[in-house]
């Protein structure tokens, strides 16, 4: 898919008009800060350092804590995720269930730890703690989609799906 | 038939994640079809607290109810042929006996309405009595409602158990011009969810509770703190704040009153230290959540350096239900020094996993084998119960007949905590499991103070040395004393409480501990770097069940002959341990 480049730039406008609405909604002041990284996080995806010196601008905080609150909570990145997002539950009901074994199934075969995408950009691993789904432990997100009582073949086979129909 | 009919679906978690908007949409698709719209009500509630995956209940004009689970859209058809056109329930698909034994042990005060209204309809809330709880609170005085919830004897839910009254009472008696009203709904121990589905179940609730302390305080703001990761709670908030505001139970004038309040979500980003109060009104003001030294206590000084009320989701959903019924009533409930009920997420090796609402004074027993249905594989004997999460502890099942009262599990070095309790069997391996919160802790700790960033640390690399077969004997004694060290000497609740997964683990299960340093021996079959995948002889009955769960081919087996292992085609991966009943595998 190829986008041309105005359509990029009035969509990256309609991001950045979120995030400006989000601050104006506080009154553009310092404790609106993380309101506002959840706002870039939401319509960009993650948080890069030009749109961390922006914020730091606008909110009149130093970009040094504005970088000091984007590492600190877990829930903020500064790269952006692949194509499709695989998060594995690391609660106690799912790490008794056998998370672990699934992580490490993961790890092995795409080359990726927790929290990394791999080189082509197509698959992001990331770990979660507890989802409220214990019941059916271990849960596994697939792009957004809860699945329950997961084991590391159903998942590989999952990701393979993915990645097959795409190459 | 003069009153309709009406058709619950319950859209939790594990609900969505099973098809329930399938099953929704093939019953209203099928309801159509047969001209039956109008006589019978399709309503979205929230979780009831167990996995079924979807489950429906219908209740039929006349008041009776019945309720499906498993329910898939291509059985709705027959459900509506049978059940609702020709009044004839189809038994095959009716719960069974699990189900009605998950909520006969259960008294069900806080998740009365979860599971029961649509979460999403204002109404549904006042028709159950909703928001008469704030009206009855308006017309009494603050001081009044204070002591109301004091002599009820209610303490906080969100682990510390502090009685919720004097917090409210140190609050009111604060001078000052703003004050705040906080709830936490943080609910960062990575096996506890009950917050979440009183949230995403009965939000209402919550927003009353929070507007009576309001009210009782003195208070004109409240903020709910509430976890990213909830992002369907957050909705729900969402859409409750703002129908409650347009009924005017929360705003300006409270129900003509002269009292005014407003509630405001904030989001949280994903740190469980947040969950602690001071840091998490550090988060609330824009800053990394980073804990202070109290005093002073929120209560004196808090959010933007006024007196502040915190209180956890389950505390405040406890509220309406004792302004309504009485101080006496709730205090007749529980134990001497522990009152009312306690939600517990019960998850693990037993076979029955969801949400339990047990009164206090309970046993742990009752709770397994009662509405837990006991251990998940007959077999497998039942070891320990983990209870708090990363600031808890574990329980044995010798000690199973210990009450649920704040000072009883204290004792045992568990402590009630938040709810998590996670049931271990012999499958489970405690130093795995002590390895598994402190890395949680290590991970989580914010770096203020050395002995929880250091120390944490420290004890985890020994924990790793242990499960990996290069523990030595005097890593015991290094666990012990460096654990009493950063209880002693942390900062905050977090370093506080974070080494009892370890102290706890040792104080039991020693011999489990020794097992992997003396003898390089996992007992329960875990830790990889110390099994050796040979067949205990003397243990396996023949069944062949590893010989069926082996991916890679390594277990050889014939019916009436042991299974025996071939080292070179073995990746390791405990499939057959895991379909072991007879732990025969080492
Ligand atoms: C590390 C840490 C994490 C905590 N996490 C939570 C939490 O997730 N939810 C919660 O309600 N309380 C949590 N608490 C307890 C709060 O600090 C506070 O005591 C509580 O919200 C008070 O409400 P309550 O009196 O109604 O229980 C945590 C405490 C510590 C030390
Ligand atoms: S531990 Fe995974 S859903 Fe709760």
């Amino acid at each position: 898919m190829f986008k041309d480049n105005s359509q990029t730039m009035k969509q990256q406008d309609k991001r950045l008009r979120i995030v400006e609405q989000t601050m104006r909604k506080h009154g553009s002041e310092p404790h609106a800060l993380i309101e506002t990284l959840h706002a870039v996080q939401e319509s960009y995806g993650f948080i890069d350092q030009e749109m961390m010196e922006y914020v730091a601008d606008k909110l009149g905080v130093p970009l040094s804590k504005v970088y000091g609150v984007v590492t600190f909570y877990h829930f903020f990145t500064l790269k952006p995720q692949g194509e499709h997002v695989c998060v594995v539950c690391t609660g106690t009901a799912c790490y008794i269930g056998g998370a672990k074994a699934i992580i490490d199934e993961i790890t092995k075969s795409y080359e990726i730890m927790q929290g990394e995408t791999t080189k082509d950009n197509k698959l992001s691993l990331v770990t979660a703690r507890c989802l409220g789904a214990c019941g059916i432990a271990p849960a596994v997100v697939y792009d957004g989609e809860v699945a329950g009582k997961q084991n590391a073949q159903a998942v590989i086979q999952r990701i393979g799906g993915w990645l097959k129909n795409e190459s | 038939m003069k009153e309709n009919g009406k058709i619950l679906v319950c859209t939790g978690t594990s609900g969505i994640s099973a098809g329930a908007e399938e099953v929704i949409k093939s019953i209203t698709n099928e309801l159509a079809n047969k001209n039956l719209l109008d006589k019978w009500q399709v309503i979205k509630v929230g979780d009831r607290g167990l996995f079924r995956d979807v489950l429906i209940d219908i209740i039929t004009p006349q008041g009776s109810r019945f309720t499906y689970e498993y329910i898939k859209p291509s059985d709705v058809s027959k459900i509506i042929e049978k059940h609702i056109i020709n009044d004839v329930p189809i038994d095959k698909l009716l719960a069974g006996k699990d189900y009605n034994q998950f909520f006969k042990g259960q008294t069900r005060i806080v998740l009365s309405n979860c599971g029961e209204i649509s979460p999403e309809n204002i109404d549904e809330y006042i028709e159950r009595g909703g928001y008469t709880s704030l009206q009855k609170a308006l017309k009494s005085n603050p001081a009044e409602l204070i002591d109301e919830v004091q002599r009820s004897g209610l303490r906080g839910r969100g682990g510390a158990g502090f009685s919720t009254g004097l917090k409210w009472r140190f609050c009111y008696e604060a001078q000052s011009d703003e004050k705040y009203v906080i709830c936490n709904a943080d609910e960062g121990d990575p096996g506890a969810f009950m917050d979440r589905s009183i949230l995403e179940g009965d939000p209402h609730a919550v927003l009353e509770g929070m507007a009576i302390a309001g009210y009782a305080i003195g208070s004109k703001e409240g903020y709910i703190y509430c976890r990213a990761e909830y992002p369907h709670a957050i909705k729900r908030l969402n859409a409750a704040i703002s129908s409650a505001r347009k009924r005017g139970f929360i705003g300006n004038n409270i129900m003509g009153s002269t009292f005014s309040f407003d509630i405001t979500i904030v989001k949280g980003a994903g740190a469980f230290v947040c969950g602690e109060e001071t840091a998490l009104i550090s988060s609330i003001e824009g800053k990394r959540g980073m804990p202070k030294i109290r005093p002073p206590y929120p209560a004196q000084k808090g959010l933007w350096g006024k007196p502040t009320l915190i209180n956890n989701v389950e505390t405040l959903a406890n509220i309406r239900h004792i302004i309504k019924n009485g101080a006496n009533w709730f205090a007749s409930i529980g134990t001497e020094k522990s009152k009312g009920t306690k939600v517990f997420a019960l998850a693990g090796k037993v076979k029955n996993t969801g949400l339990v609402e047990i009164p206090m004074g309970t046993t742990i027993r009752e709770i397994i084998y009662g509405p837990g249905g006991g251990p998940a594989r007959k077999k497998i004997s039942l070891k320990a119960v983990q209870m708090g999460g990363p600031s808890g502890g574990c329980l044995p099942a010798g000690l199973f007949d210990t009450l649920v009262d704040y000072e009883a599990i204290s004792k045992t070095g568990a402590i009630v905590g938040s709810g998590g309790m996670i049931v271990m069997d012999e499958k489970t391996c405690m130093v795995d499991i002590a390895k598994f919160f402190l890395q949680f802790t290590v991970s989580e700790s914010c770096g203020k103070c050395l002995p929880c960033r250091v120390g944490l640390k420290r004890m985890f690399e020994v924990l790793i040395e242990i499960t990996e077969g290069r523990g030595k004997n005097e890593h015991l004694s290094f666990l012990i004393k460096m654990g009493n060290t950063i209880k002693s000497a942390s900062l905050c609740g977090l370093g506080n409480t974070a080494p009892n997964p370890v102290l706890s683990t040792l104080k039991y299960f020693q011999d489990e501990y020794l097992a992997h340093i003396l003898e390089k021996r996992c007992p329960a079959g875990v830790c990889t770097n110390l099994l050796s995948f040979e067949v205990l002889e003397d243990k396996c009955i023949k069944c062949g069940k590893c010989y069926k769960a082996c991916p890679s081919g390594a277990v050889q087996w014939k019916k009436g002959y042991h299974a025996k292992i071939n080292k070179d085609l073995c990746i390791k991966c405990k499939a057959c341990i895991g379909a072991c009943d007879y732990m025969a595998i080492k």
